[in-house]
């Protein structure tokens, strides 16, 4: 397994930020986002919806929905800087240098072509080969993804694969001129949960015998804790906590990484009620001073409420709150004068 | 797939004996045909003889079942006003219709799709925006209105091209065709302009929809992300998958441009069956009026049949579902 530290990194996300125009102003939905992913790492970014998690991922392949648009930061692949690169050369590190996995099999192909056909096009897209070159390096990833009876299979049409076929299609599409990196958004989502584990399975499999690295947007902590090397922590459009998995899910450092790890119900372990955290995060338009996090905080001080913290060292992760600094969160807040 | 056609196949006769019915009721509820074919001298013993021989006096099933079979044969029987078989007539003015349609539907796809293509793939582009603004006066104008206008400019101001008629035609078998001649040629443009122009305004309009819908769908992005290059995503991608409603309605324009050529057909004096039509009406010829409906509504079948076959032709899903309910619906 790689670390972090020992390898130059294979993508560098430094100050990300991401922003809406609109009428009412602009939104910041990525604000000052910073990571890195080591060549056959495997990063889940979880978080609750609308944390920024599938922007970020759109961002460093390329493909932000207008209006939304990188404001600031750079994303490096290799080395290279691609946040500002133009639309063609971009497309040309799509799907050769980065591949894409989205949440819905169902609708990520299209449903007028085979999937030989759709395979084969991706291949040739990249790759200097001949149609039969192509043709049988399409049936060699069908059969790696797991796909029985490839060589017929190759000419049928998405709509007669199952839904778990269908991912496996998508990841032999997203394989098939071997990135180095693949962002998978929230791959297992639309699946049955007994394909989902089968599918996380593939992937990782996958991912290490090509030495792909893997940045894995998901809001389910169970696939992180599987698959993932490293975890990042997203909540309203910032980073709250990154560490390695194990540190993360057994020893969370940030009070809102507590309280998600909190709310999943693990076998074997008597609790009366899972906790929750209280309220919802807030809206792009009403994100609070300070700490994004502080109004559902169970151990905010008055410092939570007018400083934001930035990531910092908190043991073997780093996490973004007050409660590893030096200063501390500051003077505890009495109850009475919240709510006043 | 086979049973399919089949079916289709008994819908068509089915609808074709329906308009048959309509045409049939023309002869008995348009006037009295005997009125119009004999002079006002004539005596009632002769009028009557004429009807028995014609087969007026018997019940109106018989009357019906042999026009529909005359009809399968080809025999629509003789025109009120010039005495000749309407099938003759008909035959020989056909072709001027469907080279005018033919050549129109040409227009409306070759021009409509890629402007529908361009304003949904740009749709906030400037230019996008003027095809859109003028698009509106091909739908809200009407062809005759067009037709007059084209003339004005094309034909009386700048002396570009001619203002009516076929031009010099060319004999082939039976066919009479303006493609081999010059003049036969810009005596075309006109009037497959006019005819031509509000249907292409609807596709275009159509393929814009379509395509803005198809762009947002995710094996677009999905395609994107897989760094195909922008021709392939939008031709190859996004522009098949709005096929399958644009088809049904080029289906029906081009059925539209056969049956509406009337009007264009009447501005330009162009000898099609529309204009046959026009003066039958106006002589209560019903022999040709009936003839003629029944001719459209065989061309309005025959595309339709062609149509659902093209479904298959670009949607899979059909195929293998190895019936029609989707098409049926249509």
């Amino acid at each position: 397994m790689a670390s972090p530290s020992n390898n130059p990194p294979l993508l560098e996300v430094k100050n990300l930020r991401v922003e809406f125009p609109t009428r009412r102003g602009t939104l910041l939905a990525v604000d000052d986002v910073s990571f890195d992913i080591a060549p056959g790492e495997v990063l889940g970014v979880v978080g609750e919806s609308g944390a920024g998690k599938s922007l970020t991922g759109n961002a460093i392949i390329g493909l932000l929905e207008p209006p939304g648009r990188i404001a600031g930061g750079e994303i490096r692949l290799e080395g290279r800087r691609i946040d500002n690169l133009p639309y063609e050369e971009m497309r040309k590190v799509r799907g050769a240098r980065i591949g894409a996995i989205f949440q819905d099999p169902l609708t990520s192909l299209n449903p007028l072509y085979s999937i030989g056909r759709q395979l084969i096009e991706t291949i040739q897209t990249h790759l200097p080969l001949s149609a039969a070159e192509a043709r049988t390096r399409a049936l060699d990833l069908l059969k790696e993804v797991g796909i029985p009876g490839a060589e017929t299979r190759i000419d049928h049409y998405p709509h007669q694969f199952s839904g778990g076929m269908r991912q496996r299609v998508v990841i032999a599409l997203a394989l098939c001129a071997g990135p180095r990196l693949i962002v998978a958004d929230e791959p297992t989502t639309a699946l049955d949960v007994s394909i989902q584990a089968q599918i996380i399975a593939l992937l990782k499999r996958l991912c290490r015998e090509h030495g792909t690295a893997v940045m894995l947007v998901t809001h389910d902590m169970g696939v992180i804790a599987e698959t993932a090397d490293r975890v990042a922590v997203m909540y309203a459009g910032r980073i709250a906590e990154v560490g390695p998995v194990r540190d993360v899910v057994k020893h969370a450092k940030h009070p809102y990484t507590k309280g998600l790890m909190g709310s999943i119900p693990s076998l074997g372990v008597r609790t009366e009620r899972l906790t929750q955290i209280d309220g919802a995060m807030p809206r792009l338009t009403e994100i609070p001073k300070g700490c994004a996090f502080n109004p559902r905080c169970t151990e905010r001080g008055a410092r939570c409420l007018v400083e934001r913290p930035d990531l910092m060292a908190a043991g073997t992760s780093r996490a973004a709150c007050w409660l590893h600094d030096r200063g501390g969160v500051g003077a505890p807040i009495l109850k009475e004068t919240v709510d006043a | 797939m086979l049973a399919f056609i089949l079916r289709r196949i008994l819908q068509s006769i089915a609808v074709l004996v329906a308009v048959g019915l309509v045409s049939f009721s023309l002869f008995r509820y348009v006037g009295d045909p005997i009125n119009a074919m004999v002079g006002q001298d004539t005596t009632m013993e002769e009028r009557e003889v004429l009807r028995e021989k014609l087969g007026l006096n018997d019940s109106a099933p018989i009357q019906f079942l042999r026009f529909i079979g005359n009809a399968a044969r080809g025999n629509f029987g003789l025109s009120y006003r010039t005495s000749e078989p309407v099938g003759r007539l008909i035959l020989e003015r056909v072709p001027a219709t469907l080279e005018l349609s033919f050549c129109a539907a040409v227009f409306v796809l070759f021009v409509g799709v890629p402007m529908g293509v361009y304003t949904g793939l740009y749709p906030k582009h400037w230019s996008s925006r003027l095809l859109q603004a003028v698009s509106l006066i091909g739908i809200s104008l009407p062809t005759f209105l067009i037709g007059i206008l084209l003339i004005l400019v094309f034909a009386v101001m700048l002396h570009w091209l001619p203002s009516f008629g076929r031009g010099e035609t060319v004999q082939v078998g039976w066919w009479t065709t303006n493609f081999l001649t010059w003049s036969g040629l810009k005596a075309l443009i006109l009037p497959a302009i006019t005819l031509g122009l509000f249907q292409l305004t609807l596709i275009m309009r159509l393929v814009r929809s379509e395509m803005l819908e198809v762009m947002r769908a995710d094996y677009i992005k999905f395609a994107r992300a897989r760094g195909l290059t922008n021709r392939a995503i939008n031709f190859g991608h996004a522009l098949k998958n709005t096929l399958v409603p644009v088809i049904t309605v080029a289906g029906l324009q081009l059925g539209s441009l056969i049956a509406f050529a009337v009007v264009t057909e009447t501005v330009f004096a162009w000898p099609g069956v529309g204009q046959l039509f026009i003066q039958s009406v106006q002589f209560s010829d019903i022999p040709v009026m009936a003839a003629y409906l029944l001719l459209i509504g065989l061309f309005f079948v025959l595309i339709n049949l062609i149509v659902d076959l093209l479904y298959f032709a670009v949607d899979p899903r059909l195929r293998s579902q190895g019936g029609g309910a989707r098409v049926a619906g249509h």
